[in-house]
């Protein structure tokens, strides 16, 4: 018998019982179905936490200040100074006593309200220097970054974000105008491109530059101090942080250069910041944790998705097992009229491939469409990669042998004189 | 009827050829402790074109002989002569072959095949024997048409009557132009009329030199074949010939 003919004869058999066959394939639909869908959910993610990651560079290393948990005595807290985070010696120290670094640029952020005209928004000023431009990977659409004489001769000028310079100034280019922050007024000497920077995952360590006003950080120092005050919901209180930032830009992005770093950095901080004042985040090692965490990700959607599909693999087993049963005339006439074992067998092994390759591709369809339905609903980045295409469809054929060749070789081993005999 | 009838059989060895013999040929049932001798030493020969008929009681052994003749089951004991060669040994894919090639079956609940057209139908044992599907198709188209099917060729056994599904059956027991045809109580099921029906249909295929063994308790059925085997208690109990 050829090979077209026994699959339209298979073809034939599960369409005299689609609605059977269809609730028979659920499981493999299903298992497909979700396997493809998952993997591509989970690649998507794991794309984006990498491409965010990717954007703090390879190369660097964050420190940053964090403010201990207050000791939370009502009313007592109001008058105190609270001091905490990164010293400028550290980042002396820092720049001394570790090798392998080619920069360290700090930065410093203080809460203010801007304003241009009748417009204000709440922001952050940061104080920093020349060189954060470039470790943050930032670009200019317009006008010129911090440079090194502005810090030395305390210039009042500022570097805005995209979002916050389009806040203040609508449709007027903000290059050359003047900008009051907090208490103080700062000439727009540059403007910077969008970033798009979520917070999520990266624990705002992207820098916010979307809405950040950059001035030097020496001009910084001299206006506001030390000393940063706090108001919230009436209340005051005030913080003594130096920095807040400190980006640490490695020599090279090699894994093992950026280790070193990172360990020496960590003993560093454990030895002056033994409270935890003081975070490491280290962009290269969360790239790693996140292509980890995928890899367990995927091996946990692996198991689940092989369940499902054994559990489809089982009910078509005992759809065809049943089938069997009833066909066993049909069975018996065959081998009469001069089938073998063996074309018995390719019948029923025939639509059993038949049935479960079917649900592989309507749940290839289903695992196609549901990222697509995530990404267009929630807005999440989805991929889906062939390799997770023909893996689940591959599977579902396999169990389709697998779960066929019991039932088929059960039909083959009738005796056909009892196949015959039977009603 | 002319050379190119599709229900005429090949052009075959002279008449007197042997086509199928069994030599001493037992069948032995082993039910638990106790053993069922189905056929009992049975020594018989069946010439080319010759028309036979099996009568016995119930349980005597027709089915078991059938069975044997038609390659579906083997002796215990002695030998089975097909076309000339032993396939008392033969193991399940030669005896698959033989079925397919050299033996037709009519049975009494037609046995056709639920979903599929009367066409195809006819056509499976030529898929089995290799047969490419335009010339089965070619082939099984004529013989339905010889059966008098011509307008049910698309038809499913349930849209048919007995009688045209017995037509069917035994269009497709042609269609391998077997050496033997094998009918075990065709007319069981049929009403009288239709019954006679099958029987000239069967009486024409042995006119034209086809060779039948059918197992029947009717004597008016029997009474059509050139010779009538009695059976007893799986043997032979006596032979009747009847000049044709
Ligand atoms: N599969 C079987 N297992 C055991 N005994 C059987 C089987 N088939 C037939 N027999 C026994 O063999 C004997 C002959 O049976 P069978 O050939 O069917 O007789 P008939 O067709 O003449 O009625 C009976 O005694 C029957 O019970
Ligand atoms: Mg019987």
């Amino acid at each position: 018998m050829t090979g077209r003919r026994l699959v339209s004869l298979a073809w034939k058999s599960l369409w005299m019982h689609r609605l059977r066959s269809l609730l028979t394939l659920s499981g493999i639909i299903l298992g497909v179905g979700s396997v493809v869908a998952m993997l591509a959910i989970g690649e998507g993610a794991s794309r984006e936490a990498e491409e965010r990651f990717r954007k703090l560079g390879t190369s660097n290393l964050l420190l940053a200040s964090v403010k201990p948990p207050q000791s939370d005595e009502a009313g007592e807290s109001r008058s105190r100074i609270l001091r905490y985070g990164l010293l400028r010696k550290d980042l002396e120290g820092i720049l001394e006593t570790i090798p392998e670094i080619r920069r360290a640029v700090p930065r410093r952020d203080i809460p203010v309200r801007a304003r241009f005209g009748e417009r204000e928004v709440a922001t952050k000023v940061m104080g920093t220097t020349a060189a954060y431009a470039d470790v943050a990977n930032l670009r200019l659409v317009s006008g010129r970054f911090l440079t090194p004489s502005d810090g030395h001769a305390r210039m009042a000028v500022c570097v805005l974000g995209d979002a916050i310079a389009r806040k203040l100034f609508l449709s007027v280019d903000p290059v050359g105008q003047e900008l009051r922050a907090g208490k103080h007024y700062y000439r727009v000497i540059g403007l910077l491109a969008e970033r798009g920077e979520g917070t999520g995952g990266t624990g705002g360590m992207g820098g916010e530059s979307d809405n950040a006003v950059f001035i030097p950080l020496e001009t910084m120092r001299e206006r506001h101090g030390d000393r940063i005050r706090h108001v919230t919901s009436g209340s005051r209180s005030y913080e003594n942080v130096q920095l807040h930032r400190i980006t640490v830009e490695a020599t090279e992005s090699s894994e093992e250069v950026v280790s070193r770093v990172g360990a020496a950095l960590r003993s560093f901080v454990s030895v002056r910041h033994p409270d935890g004042d003081v975070r490491i985040t280290v962009p290269q090692e969360l790239i790693r944790q996140a292509k980890e965490s995928k890899r367990i990700l995927s091996i946990g959607l692996a198991c689940s998705g092989a369940i499902s599909l054994l559990v489809g693999g089982i009910g078509i087993m005992n759809i065809m097992l049943a089938t069997v049963v009833e066909r066993t005339r049909e069975i018996g006439i065959r081998r009469a009229l001069g089938a073998r074992r063996s074309n018995i067998v390719s019948q029923f092994l025939a639509e059993t491939i038949l049935l479960s390759v079917t649900g592989g591709l309507i749940g290839l369809g289903l695992g196609v469409l549901v990222p697509m339905l995530v990404t267009w609903l929630a807005g999440m980045a989805t991929v889906i990669t062939p390799f997770s295409l023909i893996l689940a469809f591959s599977i579902s054929g396999l169990v389709g042998i697998v779960f066929g060749l019991y039932p088929a070789a059960r039909a083959a081993d009738l005796d056909p004189v009892e196949a015959l005999r039977r009603e | 009827m002319t050379a190119t009838d599709p229900t005429a059989p090949a052009p075959r060895a002279p008449r007197s050829t042997v086509v199928a013999e069994l030599r001493g040929a037992t069948r032995i049932y082993q039910m638990g402790p106790t053993k069922v001798r189905a056929l009992d030493g049975i020594d018989i020969q069946f010439l080319e074109g010759s028309y036979t008929a099996i009568m016995g009681a119930s349980g005597s052994g027709k089915s078991t002989m059938l069975n044997i003749l038609g390659c579906l089951d083997r002796p215990t004991d002695g030998q089975y002569i097909l076309a000339g060669r032993d396939v008392s040994d033969l193991d399940d894919d030669n005896l698959s072959g033989e079925r397919n090639r050299r033996l037709g079956f009519v049975f009494q609940a037609y046995n056709l095949i639920p979903h599929l057209t009367v066409l195809e139908n006819v056509e499976v044992p030529m898929e089995y024997g290799g047969v490419s599907p335009g010339e089965a198709r070619v082939r099984a188209t004529r013989l339905a048409e010889r059966m008098g099917l011509g307008d049910r060729l698309d038809h499913r056994p349930t849209e048919l009557s007995g009688g045209q599904q017995q037509r069917v059956a035994i269009a497709r027991a042609l269609a391998n132009d077997p050496v033997v045809l094998l009918a075990d109580e065709p007319t069981g099921n049929l009403d009288s009329k239709t019954g006679l029906e099958i029987l000239s249909l069967l009486d024409e295929l042995h006119a034209q030199g086809r060779t039948l063994i059918i197992v029947t308790h009717d004597p008016k059925v029997a009474a059509r074949a050139d010779r009538t085997i009695h059976m007893l208690d799986g043997k032979v109990q006596r032979i009747e010939e009847r000049a044709s």
